[in-house]
């Protein structure tokens, strides 16, 4: 919270960002080999794609904007 | 409107939250005999250790952060209002509560929605503009504490012993409820989810105390949305917007009652869920709803962690923010569900009640269903004749499922692989956060409330943390014993539940009075909550022991378990009132110099610094306030 301790958005930015990476890295591959899990609607939208980039934004934002030892 | 049954309410009651859903009889869903709702792949399993990785590593950094009992009981009292806030909501937003009221939403439509906004966002701006100052100049660790100081010993000890019961034996519901969801939704084993929840609890609680749960629950709150919000936003797109949505529930249902707040409570006879709107405003939107969000010491125990006055009275008014969006991801869901799950062969699927599914599934003992008790229980349904003669013939594919399963229905048809280890995640965190509210309160009040004052009142800070750790340790094991009795005898569950709803107006009524009345006494405080708790207790027995009873305590022959906890709620309130009021005439009050810190018109409240308009807690509570209204005019 205060000085040079981690603050909990730090830990959430990380979180985000390896779930996006993960995430969005997976609706990659699923969009180029074309192969999607059976019985799951709306594939065409490419939903990891987009929320799994939303993921890794948000999280890049919030590690850098609370990296350990910047001054918030 | 379709009229469907109910199920035998072994989560009617409210269970850790004001809005805690009527999930059905949970428990005896082990005893069917179905296959897993979802399959995990290796991804999904990732994305599941990785948020458990990440709760235990954030409980081992904090724990250099919580060495003295004000750091490990209070947070150090350095929690922003955001974070305050955020964990002040998150700590009620649990995953029974998410999976019940989808399934509420699907059964009785958007009236659910009543227990989000009415039955929350008053009773959150009146702690933070009213209640809270006390609170916080007091300087009390916790509620008891705060009975204490106003009343004296005795009311104080009543409370933190019903409070420390109620907690532990809910930790274990809590951990028993996670394990059956994630038997029926993944197939996995009880054992096994009971086993690694109380280990991670245990750990990342006992290593960081409040501090670490606050985090988590921060944590938590982030992924709830994360994972879940998906679901309404796919599914608007797919049933075609709002109106789109309407129109063919209208067409599926025949009738626009799904969408209406309000109007169809004008009787219990308009409204399936039995209620009527005076139960609504005055039960749930004062007695439970008040008596929840500004005594229960679970979710005010984030507030008081706050670094100062103004954010302690910030916390509850940005939490209510956000209290106002939970329908979005819970009520919504439910209302798609009626119109968008389907059947393998693209037929719309119905879900039913609990009752219908014990009936019709062969048990997990190999015991076959009996077709004419199965036809028996179907006929109480809509499901169609079609549909009924598939699931009697034993036709793959002709499973039924329950209305609790909405949610994770609709998460399986949306999130593909990486986004629903995601949304089951969000489950566990759901879940894994309120056990870890549950023992972190447990822990303060024990040690604070119970073995400083009547055990060991001389010992050394470090004694008092050492205790606060032992008690999470212990804690833990009794609510794992807990979980394993709920799972022995399910019965057990329903009476747990009750002790929340049993005595918070009581508690309500003994707080409200201590705190604006000067003339309220010690004996009065006493015994108004004790047998305040008595009459509470006693309407609950006597509608379990006699069920026709429920037409007298909730007025009506029309009502229905709902209804009771609005109105045993009420009465509890009103009868601790009346024994406050007179006990106190008949006894003499403290002086008023002696109050002060501790009731409104015996204070002078510190002045706080100037900031400009934007930045008061006035100003946005008149938003929230403005919201509101809006909110349920928009769907009167």
């Amino acid at each position: 919270m205060h000085g040079s301790r981690i603050a909990i958005w730090f830990f959430i930015g990380l979180q985000l960002l390896v779930y996006g990476v993960i995430i969005f890295g997976y609706g990659l591959y699923e969009a180029i080999s074309g192969s999607y899990a059976p019985g799951v609607q709306l594939t065409n939208l490419h939903t990891q794609i987009w929320w799994g980039g939303l993921l890794l934004l948000l999280g890049l934002l919030y590690v850098v904007k609370f990296r350990p030892g910047k001054a918030t | 409107m379709e009229s469907r049954p109910r199920g035998d309410g072994m989560f009617e009651l409210v269970p850790v939250s004001t809005n805690a859903a009527h999930i059905g009889s949970l428990p005896s869903l082990l005893a069917f005999a179905s296959s897993p709702l979802a399959h995990l792949r290796a991804l999904d399993i990732a994305i599941i250790a990785i948020y458990f990785g990440m709760v235990i590593w954030i409980g081992f950094y904090l724990k250099g952060q919580s060495n003295t009992s004000e750091e490990f009981f209070m947070a150090g009292r350095e929690m922003t209002a955001w974070i305050a806030g955020l964990s002040f909501v998150s700590a009620n937003l649990g995953s029974l509560e998410l999976m019940g009221w989808a399934g509420s939403a699907y059964q009785y439509g958007i009236l659910a929605t009543n227990w989000y906004w009415i039955g929350a966002i008053p009773a959150m701006l009146f702690l933070g503009l009213v209640m809270m100052p006390f609170y916080y100049v007091s300087k009390t660790h916790s509620v008891p504490g705060y009975l204490d100081l106003r009343y004296g010993g005795e009311a104080r000890s009543v409370a933190a012993i019903s409070f420390a019961t109620e907690m532990i034996l809910m930790s274990g519901v809590n951990m028993f409820a996670m394990a059956v969801v994630m038997k029926v939704v993944l197939g996995w084993d009880i054992n096994f989810s009971i086993i690694v929840s109380s280990v991670a609890v245990a750990l990342y609680v006992g290593l960081g105390g409040l501090r670490s749960a606050i985090f988590n629950e921060v944590l938590q709150f982030v992924l709830i949305w994360g994972g879940a919000l998906l679901v309404p936003i796919l599914g608007l797109f797919q049933a075609g917007g709002w109106t789109g949505l309407k129109a063919r529930i209208l067409t599926n249902m025949g009738s626009d009652s799904y969408f209406h707040l309000w109007r169809d409570t004008g009787s219990f006879a308009a409204n399936p869920m039995g209620v009527h709107w005076t139960g609504i405003v005055f039960g749930l939107g004062f007695a439970i709803s008040f008596g929840y969000w500004t005594t229960d010491f679970l979710v005010v125990q984030r507030v008081l962690a706050a670094h100062n006055l103004r954010a302690a009275r910030m916390a509850p008014i940005i939490g209510s923010f956000f209290k106002m969006a939970v329908p979005f991801i819970v009520i919504l869901p439910g209302l798609l569900g009626l119109v968008l799950l389907q059947n393998p062969d693209g037929s719309r699927r119905q879900l039913v009640g609990e009752d219908v599914v014990a009936a019709c599934v062969p048990s997990a003992t190999g015991q076959p269903a009996v077709p004419s008790v199965c036809s028996a229980a179907m006929a109480k349904t809509n499901l169609t004749a079609e549909t009924q003669q598939k699931v009697l013939s034993g036709a793959p594919d002709s499973e039924l499922h329950t209305y609790n399963q909405a949610l994770p229905l609709m998460m399986v048809r949306y999130l593909g692989p990486g986004l629903l280890g995601l949304g089951i995640t969000a489950l566990i965190a759901g879940f894994m956060s309120g056990m870890a509210g549950n023992v972190s309160a447990f822990s303060t009040v024990w040690t604070y409330d119970i073995y400083k004052p009547l055990i060991n009142k001389r010992g050394s800070d470090s004694h008092y943390v050492l205790v606060g750790r032992l008690s999470i340790l212990v804690g833990v094991i009794v609510s794992i014993g807990a979980a394993y009795l709920v799972q022995q005898f399910h019965g057990i569950m329903d009476y747990v539940q009750a002790l929340f709803s049993i005595f918070i107006a009581p508690l309500l009524a003994a707080i409200l009075f201590g705190m604006f009345w000067t003339r309220a006494t010690r004996l009065a405080g006493f015994l108004g909550l004790f047998t305040g708790i008595l009459f509470s207790a006693s309407l609950f027995v006597w509608v379990k022991l006699n069920p026709a009873k429920l037409a007298v305590v909730a007025l009506s022959p029309d009502a229905k378990p709902m209804a009771e906890n609005v109105f045993r709620a009420l009465w509890a309130f009103c009868f601790t009132a009346i024994v406050i009021i007179l006990v106190s005439m008949l006894t003499k009050p403290r002086p008023v110099a002696e109050l002060d810190g501790l009731v409104y018109g015996a204070t002078k409240l510190p002045t706080e610094e100037w900031v400009p308009f934007y930045k008061r807690e006035w100003f946005w509570a008149a938003i929230v306030a403005i919201i509101f209204v809006i909110l349920n005019v928009l769907v009167w």
